[in-house]
């Protein structure tokens, strides 16, 4: 994998036009399928420009991979959807100018679960992503591209967004570094819209140094997001002796557990005071997080009716008629079930045992978050309940969804959350959720710096890769 | 419990043509899934509900008129144009 660092290192003795050609040829020989689009001229005009001293700022020179669901102004942006198939966008996400200005170079849009809904890219009209350690098993998702192009050194830097864990499944799967930041912290302004109560754009990178970095240049205030809290972000490691809540409800299967347990027994307990925290009504968050999303969903997915953008049929019909078949034709499975039932739970009769029930859920959730971390800096569990999934294993939705498990809390409730690799089990990384109170990134970056340190003495102390 | 119609009924309501095939398939799922959310019965009532998390309260700007994406961009990815304007399907049968 290649830090930023790293990149710069190469930077000195290589021209920068070189280095990303040498990007675009491992990308196209790839075999993951971590992108949707590629980004090839422009990214090579950016290089020659750096090459002539003439690109500056934070990001100057190195690649960025944009997860497809993020408006690119001039640069087909699908959603992984047929419905956007040839969608381009006629102005860039917030993010993405944010990226612009200081220098990066962007270098295609990732391939994702459709319209983000789904744990293993496999709901992509574009093809599954594959696992860089394991081409039969998926990359996780809904950001799999974003993972996978980390983990395959197809790129240094990625955005993806999460909605209920599509940053940090990926980034668990991968062996990478991702961000869910606190609801509010970065734009929204330019993301297609799924769940927009729950989703956050965030940081992917190959080390928790670089994912603070991406942080600081995406967060920021923006009018146009009337959610943004208009806050900026800077990474100021801090080194002190954190109160780390375990929680109690968040486990795994034996493979992930005996991972986790022995990071928190070898590296975590000797560093830091450690506390078990419970927190009873994460029994309802599932739940109440599938019906919030699917609600958010059917409601933001009316807009594609095949008339301003998207998918279109031939032949203008009746409007009813011309708008049931456009969805149906544009649309996946997966995108229609979810419409559906979020249709479903929002109609007469099934509001108040469904949506509602579901928001007074959501209010229990925030509140034990904001007990348990009255008591602790940070708390930590297990990112994904298991080690990633063989291609087309979970073939059933409901046990699909039951994966989100570990995910979906810190959604609902709009804390921040951070996922890192914590080693390897069966050849297949274990990552590690780490979760911190409302715009308090700094100190999970900074008790994650101390983890990623650890376990690299950890890995040269026994002497294996 | 879910029916056929149900699911035609929220098919119709979505605008998503469904084949007999997929309502059959989708009744299927959606029996499962909604049995798995009747967990939330066990919610209590007297709880404040929470639709968005932080207390945030409406956002307004000055009411004066911005800079607007040129009439070629808005257009471009419409496929049925006509004189500089969205075409759509027919509101009225007949």
């Amino acid at each position: 994998m290649i830090t930023v660092k790293e990149w710069k290192e190469r930077l000195e003795s290589e021209s920068c036009y070189d280095l990303i050609s040498e990007l675009f040829d491992r990308i196209e020989r790839s075999k993951l399928n971590a992108f949707i689009t590629l980004n090839k001229d422009e990214a090579l005009r950016l290089a020659e420009e750096f090459d002539r001293g003439k690109l500056k700022g934070k990001l100057a020179g190195i690649p960025v991979a944009v997860k497809d669901n993020i408006s690119t102004k001039g640069l087909r942006t699908t959603c992984a959807s047929k419905m956007l198939h040839d969608y381009v966008p006629p102005f860039d996400a917030h993010v993405v100018e944010r990226l612009r200005q200081e220098g990066a170079i962007i270098i295609g849009k990732t391939n994702m679960d459709e319209f983000a809904m789904g744990t293993t890219t496999e709901t992509s009209f574009f093809g599954v992503v594959r696992n860089p350690f394991d081409l039969e098993r998926v990359a996780g998702g809904s950001s799999g591209g974003s993972g996978a192009c980390l983990g395959g050194e197809e790129s240094v830097l990625a955005l993806g967004s999460d909605t209920g864990g599509s940053i940090r499944c990926p980034a668990s799967f991968c062996g990478v570094v991702g961000l869910k930041p606190t609801y509010g912290l970065v734009s929204r302004y330019g993301l297609i819209p799924y769940a927009n109560s729950l989703e956050q754009i965030g940081p992917m990178a190959c080390c928790v140094e670089d994912c603070a970095l991406l942080l600081e240049v995406i967060a920021g205030r923006d009018w146009r997001d009337s959610t943004n809290a208009g806050r900026e972000f800077e990474f100021r490691p801090v080194d002190r002796k954190f109160r780390v809540g375990v929680i109690r409800e968040m486990g795994g299967n034996d493979d992930v557990m005996g991972k986790f347990e022995e990071v928190v027994n070898d590296i975590v307990r000797p560093n830091f005071e450690v506390v078990e925290v419970s927190m009873p009504s994460f029994m309802f968050a599932l739940p109440a997080y599938y019906i919030i999303a699917m609600s958010e969903a059917s409601s933001n997915l009316a807009r594609y009716d095949g008339v301003r953008y998207g998918y279109a049929l031939e032949k203008l019909d009746t409007w009813t008629r011309y708008f049931s078949k456009v969805r149906a034709e544009g649309f996946g499975e997966e995108v229609k079930r979810r419409i559906m039932l979020g249709t479903y739970a929002l109609s007469a009769g099934y509001y108040g045992k469904y949506y509602l029930k579901a928001l007074k859920a959501r209010t229990l959730v925030k509140r034990d978050f904001e007990r348990a971390l009255k008591d602790c800096d940070v708390l930590i569990a297990p990112t994904m309940p298991a080690l990633p999934f063989r291609i087309g294993e979970l073939a059933d939705p409901l046990t699909m969804y039951k994966m989100d498990v570990n995910t979906v809390p810190i959604n609902l409730a709009g804390v921040p959350a951070l996922s890192i690799p914590i080693g390897f089990v069966k050849g297949l990384p274990v990552g590690m959720q780490i979760i911190g109170r409302f715009f308090e990134e700094n100190t999970i970056f900074s008790f994650a710096l101390k983890i990623e340190e650890a376990l690299r003495d950890e890995v040269q102390r026994k002497g294996v890769a | 419990m879910v029916t056929k119609e149900d699911v035609i009924h929220v098919a119709n309501l979505a605008k998503i043509e469904l084949r007999d095939d997929e309502v059959e398939k989708f009744r299927e799922e959606f029996e499962k899934i909604l049995e798995y959310f009747d967990v939330l019965d066990e919610v209590p009532e007297d709880v404040e509900p929470t639709y968005q998390v932080h207390d945030l309260s409406n956002v307004f700007r000055e009411d004066v008129p911005g800079e607007s994406l040129p009439r070629e961009l808005v257009l471009m990815n419409a496929k049925h144009v006509e004189d500089g304007y969205f075409k759509g399907p027919k509101i009225m049968e007949g």
